[in-house]
């Protein structure tokens, strides 16, 4: 395999990844915290409406895990395609 | 020891910390003065973006907004950290590999034009002015609050400790000022708050008090209590909000792609070492940020509930010290209506009596919760290490512009790097000088200048960056005309329905029923369109551009 056909299958690897987690940002945010809140808020957890959880907390939750699968899974990507910087 | 005494003492420690750094971090090169050589430890760089990112109005105003806003309050906690996702995943790890020192240096680079390079330096120098100025105003209403010297005395001072570390130290001073600022303010933000929730629900976590039962012993959730207050007082239910579906669409949405195109923001990025550096840094900044922000919404939720069950339909003899402390600052009103002695507090403009501003919720949230004076003092140095880093990051911006993008890249590109370096100082100088100004005698329009920040920044950069990395027939006359098409649209509606040009408007007259704070994701949206299309009509970028997107797109090789 050639050098750029490599690279190719990188990028197209990374665009996978940013394809599905850009998928969960929107989801999280968007959809459960604006577009079906008021659905979401007929089920409580504890004092929480779960959309309005969402809106408020979970979406900032789910911000920070995203970007550290991002970190993990890019970090193996680069390992895997000898780009890992040391 | 009185409130007085000890915020000058933790204050004044504050301030020598600041100075100390900044001695200690001199800056010895152009790289040292732009990027702090480029060798920021990823953790401390998070910490430093987390700073720099967290103005005055994140500490001292945001509780306070949500408060008043309820759910709606989402739109500024959504928006301002999920524009982090974009910078991890879209923006960060292929500027980093750029590997220059601005983002106008980016767009003139990616676009092989000078014209793209002045219309960013213009944008950066607009989005970091508006900004800064409301930061130096914030210094100046918190020194007049709590060490009663006037709010111009106050914005010197400010101006001052700026000068000192920015002038001196560029990024590197300002970067690990920056840490020991969000230390500091994230501990004065959590003290008050976890002794807050520990008195209304009975749990040290804010985040897990929010949803918690009262610890008045009656069982009711804090949330349904807030609700059951709010309705019986005549607003709307505090977990439902009062905007339309799009418009909070829309305002999360400009808030999120505004965060991942301002430029003080994205610079930080450039600090680190190597491309991996830049993406695991992102991750730090936002969980640094996200303990502010979740814990945001929780105070706002007890403060609202404190300050009702306190003063509404109480007597207004029998009021606690606070309230007619605060009253003299102004930023309390009491207005007796019906004669009967007592606060009405309602939704009903005829009938309320009683006005809050929304910076005071926590800024007077120790006072009314009763914590001792030294938490009060905390607080006011957090307010101010949350003013200071973001004016130090903005101020940097201006100046880069100036010394860089301006001076070395078009007006005498064989100038040292003595002669550049001195060039960044005087600029950091005068962007300091221009700050205060504006901080001094703000401009009429403030709220409308931070909006129009945000809207700028998502209707100019956002878009020109994203297309430089992942679309490669872009080219040099799309670019331009997007970024002209965005800017020139976000102006006009701005301009139309926030100060009321061009035959102004009101809310009926919102396009789709989008507020001027959210129209910068239409803006940006046109901007893309237009790109995209025009680039489609018009030559191929040359060569090298391609090769230069590839190299960006592969970590390796960032040394150097």
């Amino acid at each position: 395999m050639g050098k750029e056909d490599k690279m190719k299958k990188y990028w197209r690897a990374n665009l996978k990844y940013v394809g599905i987690l850009m998928g969960i940002w929107f989801l999280v945010s968007y959809g459960f915290g604006i577009l079906w809140v008021e659905q979401l808020n007929e089920i409580r957890l504890g004092g929480f409406k779960i959309g309005f959880w969402f809106a408020q907390q979970g979406s900032i939750y789910a911000f920070v895990i995203l970007i550290f699968i991002y970190i993990w899974l890019m970090n193996r990507l680069d390992i895997e395609y000898g780009v890992y910087e040391d | 020891m009185d409130i007085q005494l000890w915020t000058y003492i933790l204050v004044g420690l504050s301030f020598v910390i600041y100075i100390g750094i900044a001695i200690w971090s001199r800056a010895a090169s152009t790289g040292d003065f732009y990027i702090a050589g480029g060798r920021v430890h990823p953790i401390a760089n998070g910490m430093a973006t987390a700073a720099d990112w967290m103005s005055a109005a994140s500490f001292i105003s945001m509780a306070g907004l949500i408060a008043f806003m309820g759910y709606d309050g989402a739109v500024y906690l959504m928006g301002w950290t999920g524009g982090y996702v974009l910078l991890a995943l879209l923006l960060a790890p292929y500027l980093r590999k750029f590997g220059k020192f601005t983002v106008p240096d980016f767009i003139g680079d990616r676009y092989y034009s000078d014209v793209a390079r002045t219309v960013a330096v213009i944008c950066a120098i607009i989005v970091s002015c508006t900004y800064v100025a409301g930061q130096m105003r914030g210094v100046g209403v918190v020194f007049a609050r709590f060490l009663e010297v006037s709010v111009d005395a106050g914005v010197y001072i400010g101006m001052g400790i700026v000068f000192f570390y920015a002038v001196l130290g560029g990024m590197k001073g300002i970067t690990y000022t920056q840490v020991a600022q969000y230390c500091i303010l994230i501990f004065a933000y959590m003290v008050p708050a976890l002794f807050i929730s520990f008195q209304l629900t009975g749990s040290f976590i804010p985040q897990i008090g929010f949803g918690s039962t009262l610890a008045d012993g009656s069982g009711t959730y804090l949330l349904e209590k807030l609700n059951q207050l709010n309705t019986e007082l005549g607003f709307a239910e505090y977990t439902a909000g009062t905007k339309s579906m799009i418009d909070v669409f829309a305002i999360t949405l400009a808030l999120m792609i505004g965060t991942a195109g301002l430029p003080h923001v994205i610079v930080r990025f450039f600090t680190v070492p190597k491309v991996r550096d830049a993406r695991k840094s992102v991750g730090y900044a936002l969980l640094f940020i996200a303990i502010l922000y979740t814990t945001a919404p929780a105070i706002a939720s007890f403060a609202r509930v404190n300050m009702i069950e306190t003063v509404s339909d109480r007597e207004y003899s029998e009021v606690p010290a606070w309230f007619t402390n605060w009253e003299k600052t102004g930023l309390i009103t009491y207005n007796e209506k019906n004669l009967d002695g007592k606060i009405q507090y309602v939704a009903d403009e005829d009938a309320n009596e009683l006005i809050i501003d929304h910076d005071i919720m926590v800024l007077a949230n120790p006072e009314i919760a009763n914590l001792p004076n030294w938490v009060i003092g905390l607080v006011v140095a957090g307010g101010l290490a949350a003013a200071l880093s973001t004016a130090a990051g903005l101020l940097l911006v201006i100046s880069t512009s100036i010394s860089r993008d301006l001076i070395k890249k078009q007006i005498n590109p064989d100038i040292s790097e003595k002669a550049e370096l001195a060039w960044a100082r005087v600029a950091a100088g005068g962007a300091v000088l221009v700050a205060g100004y504006f901080g001094i005698n703000p401009p009429g329009f403030v709220a409308a200048t931070v909006a129009l920040a945000f809207g700028l920044a998502a209707a100019s950069f956002f878009p020109a960056i994203i297309l430089g990395i992942f679309d490669k027939r872009m080219n040099r006359e799309g670019a331009i005309s997007g970024m002209v098409a965005g800017i020139m649209l976000m102006l006009f509606y701005m301009i139309k329905y926030k100060l009321g040009g061009f035959g102004g408007g009101g809310p009926e007259g919102w396009w789709f029923g989008i507020s001027p704070e959210g129209f910068g994701a239409v803006a940006a949206a046109v901007n893309m369109i237009v790109a995209i299309i025009i680039s489609r009509l018009t030559s191929e970028p040359p060569e090298e551009i391609g090769l230069m997107i590839e190299n960006i797109r592969y970590p390796g090789g960032t040394k150097g």
